[in-house]
């Protein structure tokens, strides 16, 4: 095999994307964790180290066990839930029939737009006197009187997992259809010769081959709805109180509007822990899966 | 008895179809939905918009809305934001994510792992997750309030996907028409430039338009890094509206709907790479 070499090597290939990598991914994340054991005044000076004390206030907060609790729930329902309806909707814009393409671009939508402008024609669809919603219940007679949504936490809580499923399903169901493009149509066919049934069929041989495509989905998933700020931000602002945050928020609420960078600093990077158990988990879970398969 | 058999299947087949082809239908109306009641509020008059109990449909039709909105908000001042901060971002990441995928799928070097790894990591960390780090830094930089901060943080945290995605593209190029052109006399980087680039155009418009998609919907930096309505993208800008004492929402809306448009034909356009894309890591 010919090869050309250049004394610097990899270097100038490489160089401008590890600049980046270094100097605004790893070193932001250095200066999240330096933070969070430094004493910061409120206009962002820094006073000197504070040891441990940022996080033993952050511990200390009454709000931040159900906080916790609420982002267990947040990533395991919305990504579970979030498979389950994805794994039909990829079916579905995998079969054939007239307008497959109108409705492929319809899925796109929330994929493409903004999640702040998805989650805000949501808040709005929800508002109890001039929602959508509302309207549409009353005049399918399920219900006599407008409610408000998004009056309990725990209700609103739901709504707000409704709602990052609703722009979670989009992007998975295209991994998942990727998935299922690979799929040569004989082994489909063969499987239904032999007399298997469609669900057989799709259990058996189907599934089995869409599960490294499934996988990337649901890690991804996992990273970005714990992240997810914007639902939560827009439609609720985590309130009433902290009763609808995750920590995502929560750490944004400490630090620009509690103006507590250190504390926040600390929120954040327990954060990071927290998303490197949820990861380790999965890649446990995953491995141990494809063992048994 | 193939004769007797074969109508009766193909008009199970049918029915079938029909209630697959509804199903589908439906589905992809469940999705159109919220943003169709986008923009039905977007052109209702002001006064029909608070009215109880609400319109599925506008009385009359507020078209002047759309023109409006750019008086009544900065829009137009908020997507020339967008789209300078977006296309710096793409910009870059295309420059720096090109040679480093065409020298990762073409080499076996020492550190190729480490780097790989290294690319990984700036994929699983969230700008979000950062949130605070980045603005110290950004801070630290005298970048607050600057298109260029947010310019930065965009491009760094967007290059891992299109170094994947490119680097997917250049290693199903067969080395052999590059060792031609070699032969021939060109570099290492004309061999790129004209032999490489042109045969990855799909995977170069996919990380493009991903880049600036991704770069334009962003929020969580952007509302962090930016306070004035000169320097806010459309994310930030419009969302402001929502603080204010009384809500116009069909501005709010007539504003997203503009922005949502064009980023909804773009990713159409890319869907057939952009999944092939997206599973081009897992395969492998």
């Amino acid at each position: 095999m010919l090869k050309r070499k250049s004394r610097l090597g990899a270097f100038p290939w490489i160089f401008p994307a590890l600049f980046m990598i270094f100097g605004f991914v790893l070193w932001p994340a250095f200066e999240m964790i330096r933070t969070s054991f430094q004493d910061v005044s409120s206009s962002g000076i820094t006073k000197g180290w504070a040891g441990l004390e940022n996080y033993k206030t952050l511990l200390a907060n009454p709000d931040l066990p159900n906080v916790l609790i609420r982002t267990f729930i947040w990533v395991v329902g919305i990504v579970f839930f979030t498979i389950i309806i994805s794994l039909p909707v990829a079916q579905l814009l995998n079969a054939k029939y007239p307008g497959r393409k109108v409705v492929r671009w319809a899925v796109i939508i929330p994929w493409a737009a903004s999640v702040v402008m998805s989650s805000t024609i949501w808040k709005w669809i929800l508002d109890p006197y001039y929602g959508v919603l509302n309207k549409i219940l009353i005049d399918l007679h399920l219900y006599k009187e407008p409610v408000d949504f998004l009056a309990n936490p725990k209700q609103s809580f739901v709504w707000l997992m409704i709602v990052a499923v609703f722009v979670s399903i989009p992007f998975t169901s295209f991994v998942i259809l990727a998935g299922l493009a690979t799929i040569p149509d004989d082994i489909v066919e063969s499987s239904t010769v032999d007399g298997a049934t469609a669900w057989k069929g799709y259990r058996f041989i189907k599934f089995p081959l869409i599960k490294p495509a499934l996988l990337v989905a649901m890690a991804i998933n996992l990273i970005n709805i714990f992240n997810a700020f914007p639902i939560i931000w827009v439609i609720t602002a985590g309130g009433p109180g902290y009763e609808t945050d995750t920590t995502t928020t929560l750490g944004y609420k400490i630090s620009f509007r509690d103006q507590d960078i250190g504390q926040s600093a600390s929120m954040a990077s327990l954060n990071l822990i927290i998303i490197l158990i949820f990861i380790g988990i999965f890649l446990k879970v995953s491995k141990s899966q494809e063992r048994n398969s | 008895m193939t004769t007797i058999l074969l109508p009766k299947r193909q008009k199970r087949f049918t029915g079938k179809k029909v209630s697959l082809t509804i199903s589908a239908w439906v589905l992809g109306f469940l999705f159109f939905a919220p943003y169709f009641q986008m923009l039905l509020t977007a052109l209702k008059p002001k006064e029909e918009i608070t009215s109880i109990p609400p319109t599925y449909f506008p009385k009359k039709w507020a078209f002047e809305n759309f023109i409006n909105v750019w008086k009544e908000i900065p829009l137009g001042t908020f997507i020339k934001s967008s789209f300078i901060i977006s296309m710096s971002a793409t910009l870059i990441v295309i420059f720096i994510a090109v040679p480093a995928a065409y020298y990762v799928a073409r080499n076996n070097f020492r550190g190729r792992k480490v780097f790989l790894f290294l690319v990984l990591v700036t994929q699983m960390f969230a700008p979000t997750a950062l949130v605070i780090g980045i603005f110290r830094e950004i801070a630290k930089l005298n970048l607050v309030n600057t298109y260029l901060g947010l310019i930065l943080v965009y491009a760094a945290f967007n290059m891992a996907f299109s170094i994947w995605i490119l680097s997917s593209f250049f290693s199903s190029i067969p080395q052999e028409i590059e060792e031609a052109a070699w032969i021939d006399g060109c570099s290492r980087v004309s061999t790129l430039v004209r032999i490489v680039l042109p045969l990855s155009l799909p995977g170069l418009a996919t990380a493009f338009i991903f880049t600036f998609i991704a770069a334009w919907n962003e929020f969580v930096i952007a509302l962090t890094l930016t306070s004035s309505p000169e320097q806010e993208p459309l994310t930030v800008g419009l969302t402001a509206l929502i603080g204010f004492y009384q809500v116009q929402w069909q501005y709010l809306f007539a504003g997203s709907l503009i922005a949502i448009v064009p980023v909804v034909i773009l990713f159409g356009l890319i869907e057939k790479w952009l999944v092939g894309g997206l599973t081009a890591g897992s395969v492998k």
